[in-house]
């Protein structure tokens, strides 16, 4: 069955000497400077909603992790926990999409693992997918650099991804023309840092959002950011859903966003070089990086008052009314 | 139009801050009775804005944190039979009982799904003749319309799997509790918008009048909280103990007659136990014996339990006003939204959860 899986579906779509060589670890070349290894699982529900599917969120997920660290990710596994009884189109659909998502990210599918579980234990198909790439050397980041006096940038809306996912689930009767944002972002992530080398931190906030992930940088760097409401980049469809849901965009997920922050004198240049590239089109300042309170995110309101912005405590409901 | 940038206008709130500012010569309190309220008061920090004179505290109407115990217990103990499909609003899942939550129930392989509407609970009961399906009717005057049409259709339609465990509510006894206790500081009301959406304002002038206060139905955005505030405060400094209406984009005196009706239909009043503040007379509803079949109560064998309520927490004394959220000890520090000790903390529209998310 798996041998079958291999010859059929995945050597076909994925094929590269190292994957064709048929044995039980891939060989390749390295590159200079410092490895970068990262992990995801992924699991949705439905496997493909408007904007992506599970195979381009697993592809463009891992690539996105490595790729924020300033490394250039090269190398992906891939390891498929299929239930019994999905239609084998279904399969090549998803290994269809992980195709043409890692071929816009410039990466390999090098090894991979398959198996397979009884009936009703894993939703169709759940995909985890290791990548590799090489930072080069004197180029450090991480959300520990972020520093008073840096400004806070996101590439573009927030909340499109959660809110495509929560309407393909159909349980709300939404309907909306909302697609998942899921991209890879080296390509983004590379145009930046050739103008923008002394970029502090970058980060992709996904599940739970801007705030969230920005809550994590706070912490690890003993600062606070300042979030201006104003300037928060929400689509109106996306905005309409959330007021309905009692939802907040901060906390929703994102799969083809990056935060990044920098020196304040950097903002404008690095704008110019996010909004040239299609992923970047609509990147804005958002906040700023102060002293105190440390360990702290706050949002300046569009009234004029001040509040804090916790993380996502559990999943997101519904409200009652 | 952006309908709610309208309602969130800089400019227009800062007009309205300063027609407040004008009209106060003396310190008054007033209650918002919605949680919903609360929430965006405390979100567009509204309370730091408005001047020192005016304090705001919150009332007791979040459906989700006045939801007894017991009420709570017996809703695990229906979900977690094997033969059940138990539906809820989604805030409902996180909320705990003596022991659990609904989401824990769920863990254990308990079927526990959230739907948007109690018509969702109905349409499942449908499509799964082999299960009982249960909706947790929870809520104040706002919800009531969706769940007695659940319960109707139910019955017209004889869907005999479909069930619903009850524990409405309603707001003007609630007042009469507050405005009644002689430790009441509440000088004046802003109205729930939603509530009054359903009920009209019909209920509240002979309440207005026999405690002499002031009361202004107000909406939800932070335009609409000025608005109100603004009202009433003119009505304190005036004297008169008038309902007002400001929220008349959605609210009539007479309110939304066919739901009532639909209400009168399927419910009966009850006495009825509020989580942290306790039995109020006549507060809440219950379905009318012609509908008893579709009483979860009834199908289930709940037996009676005795939940147990954290002896430090202050839920009660917030909803009805005497405390603020930072007044308890445990608030922030052994009661969190993440292990919540009372009422006020566990839903997202309590009074202390909104505290602990935006002004900790």
């Amino acid at each position: 069955m798996s041998h079958d899986l291999v010859q059929k579906v995945f050597l076909p779509a994925f094929g590269n000497p190292a994957l064709n060589a048929g044995d039980d670890g891939a060989v390749l070349p390295a590159e200079s400077g410092r490895l970068v290894l990262s992990i995801d699982s992924h699991v949705v529900a439905p496997l493909f909603f408007p904007g992506g599917d599970i195979g381009r969120l697993a592809v463009c997920g891992t690539v996105n992790d490595v790729a924020v660290m300033g490394a250039k990710p090269l190398y992906l596994t891939a390891g498929f926990i299929l239930e019994e009884g999905l239609p084998l189109e279904t399969l090549q659909r998803v290994v269809d999409s992980m195709r043409v998502a890692a071929d816009q990210a410039g990466v390999k599918i090098v090894s991979g693992d398959t198996k397979v579980v009884q009936r009703g234990k894993a939703d169709g198909l759940y995909i985890s997918t290791c990548g590799a790439g090489f930072l080069p050397e004197g180029r450090n980041l991480s959300g520990a650099f972020a520093r008073p006096g840096d400004v806070v940038l996101l590439s573009g809306c927030m909340g499109d991804h959660g809110v495509a996912v929560l309407a393909a689930r159909g349980e709300l009767g939404l309907e909306t023309e909302i697609e998942s944002d899921c991209a890879p972002l080296n390509g983004l992530i590379a145009d930046l840092l050739a103008v923008c080398p002394e970029t502090h931190v970058l980060r992709d906030p996904t599940r739970g959002g801007v705030a969230t992930t920005l809550n994590e940088i706070a912490a690890q760097a003993g600062v606070c950011i300042t979030l201006q409401e104003t300037s928060l980049p929400v689509r109106p469809q996306v905005r309409a859903v959330c007021e309905m849901l009692g939802f907040d965009p901060l906390y929703v997920a994102n799969e083809g966003k990056l935060l990044i922050i920098l020196p304040r004198q950097q903002a404008g240049r690095a704008l110019e070089t996010l909004r040239r590239h299609p992923y970047g089109a609509q990147a804005c300042q958002v906040g700023e990086v102060t002293e105190a309170p440390a360990r702290r995110v706050l949002l300046k309101t569009t009234l004029g008052s001040t509040r804090v912005v916790d993380v996502l405590m559990g999943e997101m409901l519904p409200r009652i009314c | 139009m952006d309908f709610n940038a309208s309602f969130r206008n800089p400019d227009l709130a800062r007009g309205l801050l300063e027609k407040i500012r004008r009209s106060l010569t003396r310190p008054w309190v007033l209650m918002e009775i919605c949680g919903g309220q609360t929430h965006s008061i405390v979100r567009s920090g509204l309370d730091q804005l408005l001047p020192a004179e005016i304090e705001l505290v919150h009332g007791p109407g979040c459906p989700v944190c006045v939801t007894p115990l017991e009420q709570i217990d017996r809703a695990l103990a229906i979900a977690s039979r094997p033969d059940v499909i138990f539906t809820s609003y989604g805030d409902m899942l996180r909320v705990p009982g003596s022991q659990r939550d609904l989401f824990s129930v769920r863990a254990q392989g308990g079927d526990v799904r959230v739907v948007y509407s109690p018509l969702d609970a109905l349409k499942l009961a449908r499509e799964n003749p082999g299960k009982q399906v249960v909706f947790f009717a929870i809520g104040f005057e706002t919800t009531a319309p969706p769940n007695v049409m659940a319960v109707e259709q139910a019955k017209r339609l004889g869907i005999d799997n479909f069930s619903v465990l009850v524990s409405h509510v309603r707001v003007p006894p609630a007042l009469h509790a507050i405005l009644g206790s002689p430790a009441n500081r509440v000088q004046g009301f802003l109205l729930a918008g939603h509530v009054c959406a359903v009920m009209g304002y019909w209920e509240y002038p002979p309440i207005a009048q026999k405690y002499r206060v002031p009361m202004t139905v107000t909406g939800f955005e932070p335009l609409d909280l000025l608005h109100g505030i603004w009202q009433t405060v003119q009505m304190l400094e005036a004297g008169e103990t008038r309902v007002a209406n400001a929220y008349s984009r959605l609210v009539t005196e007479e309110g939304n007659r066919p739901a009532q009706a639909l209400i009168q239909r399927v419910f009966m009043e009850s006495d009825r136990a509020w989580r942290g503040i306790g039995v109020i007379p006549g507060s809440g509803w219950k379905l009318r014996p012609e509908y008893a079949a579709f009483d979860a109560e009834n199908r289930f064998d709940v037996a009676a339990i005795t939940p147990q309520e954290s002896p430090v927490c202050i839920a009660g004394q917030i909803m009805q006003g005497l405390k603020k959220p930072r007044q308890c000890p445990a608030f922030g520090a052994d009661c969190t939204p993440e292990h919540p000790l009372g009422a006020t903390m566990v839903s997202s529209e309590g009074a202390c959860a909104a505290y602990y998310k935006y002004q900790r």
